[in-house]
């Protein structure tokens, strides 16, 4: 890959929050790229730093509580230690944000053509006229059946999907290099996730933007992701291309995620558990291999003392060696449920 | 044989309005749904947002005021006499809830939360109480020192196995889930189901399972009611339904699921714009000019469809 198609780059990137007077990281050490006309994928369970480190991108975060240490490459900026006043002209301008829920997300007492042409008043010169234009356009373009009535209704007179719908066009109003979506459709019913997933691989091509997928969902990722990055416990833990991900999983976490998932067309008994429980903030081992308490009966040898990301085929890293060693232990082994 | 059955059920909503607040119109939010229930089988209720599945499990265990219907439990009717206290038929229909979180007294501790339906329907000494809520701690697999917690001491995943202890506390035969894994991680939510399966064997539960993850319903459920506006399109054996959907809703619902297979998704994007281009021209055939879903009929032993209107002319 050379530098030209790499849009953001993001170097060991550490993200905390103050708990009485204590920074802990949420995001601890992530380095990630993100490559023009690319969907990269940030998959993980709650609390794994995920959506900490959308929000450190884009620089939402309560300066007074929060620590942002590391680089966060854009253009020739560094986002991590940007001013707000000079962050404010990149937000909204060269990166849009979709967000989760869509009814939050709009203000309910603005007319939805009303907040389109906001970040429009904000970040270009287009007289009044021309942004009443563009507003039309962009909703005709995120598939809205009747532009010039919708411009003129309230978030709440709105459908789910529709309302997803004006938060993408919110985001791709001043045509931005890179989309961040934080689980844009997970407050969605599935063929509504279905349509807006479409419509989002639509815009990506035509806009040749680059596209942060933040899920939960790995059934999303599949569906519409060229890369994808397992975070666990505020690290990457593997990333790969997608196909690379699904058919050749190496990580004991992405492996055992994987066989969690009831799927429509298995006929498992049962599914795959991960004993233990995700470890919270304060109690984050930051020592060794983090996955390692939920994994027992591998041996602590087969464990890096401090894991790296290793390539283990072009693209595809892995973190710490546990990989080499792992097998799943059979349901009579593990005692019943372990807490 | 059925232990309970449910004979068109309805759940309709007045809408009001008008210069003297009168009733204008009602909300057919469950609009005549017949099921049947047997011991120890998984039944599973699918829908989109707002399509009553929710309605139709709160009517049944009485939070929710039956428009018209029987509910008919062991032979009798109990329909309007559900709300009392110690009937048998409010013991024996328990219910988990979606938010674990938001469905346990912040201010209880476990056991207090336990002894509860305890109190309610089953007169226990003290003693017998006690040991009643050990066991069901032990049947959820937590250890008795939890007793003297409260719920937000626990992870999202031990606070739903305390409701569903709480749901197995009176010896239940039915127990009606509601989204019981919707809010849980994925590794979680494995944890649960498996669980869910292995007290289902070991006590004999019939569960009612609502959700709207087709990927969670097949895992769980034996027979499925496809619900839309109201109505069951469609209800058959889970072989029935995915391998041989017949209803234009159910087909739609079905492409939409996401795969976890990145290799074939562009041969299923293609399929799946073909079917919701289908639906578009084809899916007013399916329902009459009210837009209401045509009642089921019978296309095999185990599996029933809403028929187009053609097919329903032409019987």
């Amino acid at each position: 890959m050379n530098n030209a198609s790499e849009l953001l780059t993001i170097s060991d990137l550490h993200t905390g929050f103050s708990i009485k007077d204590t920074y802990y990281n949420a995001v601890d050490g992530v380095s990630l790229t993100l490559r023009k006309n690319e969907i990269l994928a940030i998959v993980g369970e709650s609390g794994c730093g995920k959506s900490t480190l959308a929000t450190s991108i884009i620089g939402l975060h309560n300066s007074n509580k929060t620590r942002v240490i590391g680089e966060i490459k854009f253009k020739d900026l560094n986002l991590a230690n940007l001013s707000e006043d000079k962050m404010n002209k990149v937000r909204g301008n060269d990166i849009g944000m979709i967000f989760q829920d869509p009814l939050s997300a709009l203000n309910p007492l603005m007319r939805i053509g009303d907040q389109i042409e906001e970040s429009l008043v904000y970040h270009t010169d287009l007289n009044q006229e021309q942004r009443k234009a563009r507003v039309l356009e962009l909703l005709a373009q995120v598939g809205i059946p009747n532009p010039t009535r919708t411009a003129r209704q309230f978030p709440h007179q709105l459908s789910g999907g529709m309302r997803q719908r004006v938060i993408i066009a919110i985001a791709i109003a001043c045509k931005p290099a890179i989309i961040i979506a934080d689980e844009p459709t997970t407050a969605l019913d599935v063929t509504i996730q279905a349509q807006i997933l479409d419509l989002l691989i639509e815009l990506q091509k035509e806009t040749g933007a680059g596209i942060i997928l933040i899920t939960h969902d790995l059934g999303v990722v599949a569906e519409v992701a060229h890369r994808v990055a397992v975070m666990y416990a505020g690290q990457v833990i593997e990333e790969a291309p997608v196909n690379e991900l699904f058919n050749n999983p190496k990580h004991p976490y992405t492996r055992s995620l994987l066989n969690s998932i009831p799927q429509a067309n298995s006929n498992a008994e049962r599914l795959q558990v991960i004993q233990g429980l995700v470890p919270s903030l304060i109690n984050l081992p930051r020592e060794g291999c983090r996955f390692a308490p939920r994994i027992p009966w591998i041996p602590a040898e087969a464990h890096e003392a401090q894991p790296a990301l290793h390539e283990v085929a072009p693209g595809h890293l892995v973190r710490c060696t546990c990989w080499k060693h792992f097998y799943f232990q059979s349901e009579d082994e593990m005692g019943g449920i372990v807490e | 044989m059925s232990f309970m059955q449910i004979q068109d059920l309805r759940v309709h909503y007045p809408i009001r309005g008008g210069f003297f607040n009168t009733i204008q119109d009602h909300v057919l939010a469950v609009d005549g749904i017949s099921m049947e229930f047997e011991e120890g089988k998984t039944y599973g209720l699918v829908g989109e947002s707002g399509c009553g599945k929710s309605t139709t499990g709160k009517s049944i265990i009485g939070l929710e005021k039956i428009t018209s219907g029987k509910i008919i439990y062991e032979g009798k009717d109990v329909t309007n006499a559900r709300r009392q206290r110690n009937s048998a038929y409010n013991r024996d229909i328990q219910m988990i809830f979606q938010d674990a979180h938001s469905s346990l007294n912040p201010r209880k501790r476990v056991s207090e939360i336990l002894a509860e339906p305890l109190r309610n329907f089953m007169k226990l000494t003290p003693d017998e109480e006690r040991r009643r809520i050990n066991e069901l701690l032990a049947i959820v697999g937590m250890p008795e020192d939890v007793k003297l917690k409260y719920p937000h001491e626990f992870s999202g995943g031990q606070k739903q196995r305390i409701g569903i202890a709480r749901a197995i506390a009176t010896n239940p035969k039915l127990i009606i889930a509601d989204e019981p894994v919707s809010a849980l991680d994925l590794s979680v939510q494995a944890q649960v189901l498996n669980f869910m399966k292995d007290i289902q064997k070991e006590l004999g539960l019939t569960y009612l399972f609502i959700s709207h993850d087709l990927g969670v319903v097949k895992h769980m459920c034996d027979e499925i009611n496809i619900m839309y506006k109201g109505r069951f399109v469609e209800t058959g054996t889970k072989q029935d339904i995915y391998s041989n959907p017949e209803h234009i809703y159910t087909k739609r619902l079905l492409s939409a699921i996401p795969n976890i297979e990145p290799a074939t998704r562009d041969e299923r994007k293609i399929e799946r714009q073909r079917v919701e281009a289908n639906y578009q021209v084809e899916n007013k055939k399916y329902f009459d000019e009210n837009g209401r879903v045509f009642d089921l009929r019978p296309i095999s032993d185990t599996h029933q469809v809403a028929m187009t209107a053609s097919e329903q002319g032409g019987n």
